[in-house]
This record gives C-alpha cells, structure tokens and sequence, in this order.
C-alpha cells in the first residue's frame, strides 16, 4: 500500500500539498508544531493514498516523503 | 516499499526560514536535484545574491560565496574563470537581478560566460518589505506604489528572458513556474537543461522561475500560488526562449 510521511516538524501548513492531491486524503489538521504552524497530515478516509507523490513535488519544505 | 520521493543530497536537511508556501524553497530542491542528476555536488561553487535567498549557504550542501547585492554574475564570472573546473551557479531574486544588479548580467551574459544563472521572479522586493521591482505587474500593489504600479510612472514590467535572449553570448534561456505539477515538471527539465549547457561547455544559461511571495503580496499560500497562474504567467510567457545547442 502505498503511503505517505508527512514530517511534521518541517510542515508549515501551507496547505499546497493538499490542492494537488487528486484523491483528497491529505487535509490540515488543528495540531500546532513547534514553529507554531497547523500542520497537514494523511487523511484516507475519503479515498487511499496512491503514491503520485504530485504532494511531494508540490511542498516547498520537503515535509513529505513517498512510499511505493 | 521503495521510497519513490526523497530530499536530494545536495539540500541539507534543515528547516528554512522561508514563509509558509514560498518558492524559494520548491526552486531551491529542484536546483539540488539537478546537482544531484549531474554528480556535480563536489565541484559546485554556488554563488548567492541578496534577498530572501541569502542564506543559500545554510541548505545546501555545496560550497557557497555569498555576494553583495546584484554582483553575483561579476562573482561568478571571476570564479568561472580562475577554476574552469568548477560548476558555477547564481541564485538572483528580481530586485537583485533587474534592479541593482542589470548591469552585471547583461555583461556577463553578453559575454557568454559558462555559468548558470537561476532567477527567481516573484515581482517584488520580498526581503526588505515588499516594494516594487522592476518586475512588478502593472496594477501591482506594492509598498512603494501603493496605488498599483503605472507604465506612466514607473515603466512597464521588464520580461528578463526574452530581454537576455536577444544578446549573443546567451546560449539557453527559458521561463518557467512552480505554481502547479505540469509547470513545476518543466521547470525541473529546464533547470537541469540549464546545467547541462555549462557540463558541456556550451555557454551562458539562464532560467527564470515564476516565483509566489505571499507574505508581501498580503496572500495566503494558495492564493499566491494561485496569482503566479493567473496572473503572472499571462505577461511572462513560459517557454525556451533560445536553446542554440539543441539539447
Ligand atoms: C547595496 C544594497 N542595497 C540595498 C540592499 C537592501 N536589500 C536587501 S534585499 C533587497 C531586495 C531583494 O529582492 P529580490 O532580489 O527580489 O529577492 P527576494 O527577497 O524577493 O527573493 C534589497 C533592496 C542591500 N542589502 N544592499
Ligand atoms: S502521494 Fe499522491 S495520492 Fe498520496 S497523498 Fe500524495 S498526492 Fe495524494
Ligand atoms: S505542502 Fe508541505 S509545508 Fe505545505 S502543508 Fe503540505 S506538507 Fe506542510
Ligand atoms: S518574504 Fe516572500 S520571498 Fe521572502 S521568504 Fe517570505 S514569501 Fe518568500
Ligand atoms: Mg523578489
């Protein structure tokens, strides 16, 4: 199953992740990091993660990592 | 599992202090990955301007000379030439490019020195506060034309590129944007184009990148990235403007 790991202490919650995901499972949450940031996070319940990585390519900050 | 997307070795594995959203830090692991694609992560000597993008020398892992403002391709041209081993890059924002620093590019580049230049456009002076730059959109609200920029009073925004491509000694030039996975894939294929140019031999290349500042442009993230599509990409075409080795 393909997945994906969002590195929460480098998200900003710039939330640009999530408008490229075409399967809508990445979605910001109201957890705050260290920098003070509401950090995106894996939300599968609306349809699985497929490994496009377009998420990855999208992050200025290099928060997400893909697996395949 | 594999691991299908990881941080290209040339890019420290550090926390940058740029904005939510901003493209620098999109621009900065697309420059790292063509060094990694190249091997060239020993022998490049980056060469960093003033704005935003000071800080080269803190997120990548190469060597860095850090500039005074606008100076970066004199810099360059001088390293280019004393060690022609070397893989030589400049980083430039807008006002460090077209506004202080017009003169060393377009002597550099009508010098055809062998070095790579990445610009980076996002209309405006981000470090200092957001003012207006010689790119800025007509209309553009900035804190020095808080009315929106006129072509009566200020002139109309510089296109770079094209501007470049008309001199001689420029060998490859192209324009791109990260704002959305198509473009961004491009931007990458031009980038490494670029670096290609100079491991050959073959010239001066030059790649602009359409850049969101949503800080100064008073946007959120996906706002600014938005702006880059819409408004952005409509008066600075994307595209390879000159590409004489064909590659
Ligand atoms: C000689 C000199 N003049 C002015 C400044 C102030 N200054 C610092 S950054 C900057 C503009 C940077 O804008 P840009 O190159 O577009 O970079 P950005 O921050 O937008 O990425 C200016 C005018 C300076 N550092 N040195
Ligand atoms: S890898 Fe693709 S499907 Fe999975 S979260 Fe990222 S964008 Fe969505
Ligand atoms: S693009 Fe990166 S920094 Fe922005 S919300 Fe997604 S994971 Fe966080
Ligand atoms: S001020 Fe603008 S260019 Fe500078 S880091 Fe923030 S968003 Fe990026
Ligand atoms: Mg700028």
């Amino acid at each position: 199953m393909p997945k994906i790991e969002i590195d929460e202490l480098r998200c900003k919650g710039c939330g640009l992740c999530a408008t490229v995901c075409p399967k809508k499972c990445i979605v910001l949450s109201e957890q705050i990091n260290n920098l003070g940031y509401t950090i995106a996070v894996l939300d599968e319940a609306g349809g699985a993660c497929v490994g496009c990585a377009l998420c990855a390519e999208m992050c200025p900050d290099v928060a997400i990592l893909v697996f395949k | 599992m594999q691991q299908v997307f990881k941080r290209p070795e040339a890019l420290k594995d550090v926390q940058t202090h740029f904005c939510p959203g901003c493209h620098h830090g999109t621009i900065h692991r697309l420059v790292a990955e063509a060094l990694d694609e190249f091997g060239l992560q020993k022998r490049t000597i980056g060469i960093a301007s003033i704005g935003c993008s000071v800080f080269l020398y803190h997120y990548f892992d190469i060597d860095v000379i850090e500039t005074p403002h606008g100076r970066a391709p004199a810099v360059a041209t001088g390293v280019k030439r004393a060690k022609p081993d070397s893989f030589v890059f400049t980083y430039q924002g807008d006002g460090d490019l077209a506004a202080i620093g017009t003169a060393e590019i377009i002597h550099a580049a009508n010098r055809g020195e062998d070095i790579t230049v990445i610009f980076v456009n996002n209309t405006t002076y981000g470090m200092t506060g957001g003012q207006m730059a010689p790119t800025t959109l007509l209309g553009q609200k900035t804190s020095t034309s808080p009315y929106g920029r006129k072509s009566e009073k200020e002139g109309f925004p510089v296109r770079v590129t094209e501007l470049l491509s008309g001199l001689e000694g420029v060998a490859f030039a192209a324009r791109t944007a990260v704002n959305t996975p198509k473009n961004l894939m491009d931007a990458k294929k031009q980038i490494k184009k670029a670096f290609q140019y100079q491991v050959e031999g073959k010239g001066f290349s030059f790649v602009e990148v359409l850049s969101s500042c949503p800080t100064n442009w008073g946007m959120n993230a996906v706002e600014a990235n938005e702006r880059v599509g819409r408004e952005m990409c409509e008066y600075f075409k994307l595209g390879v403007f000159k590409d004489t080795a064909g590659i």
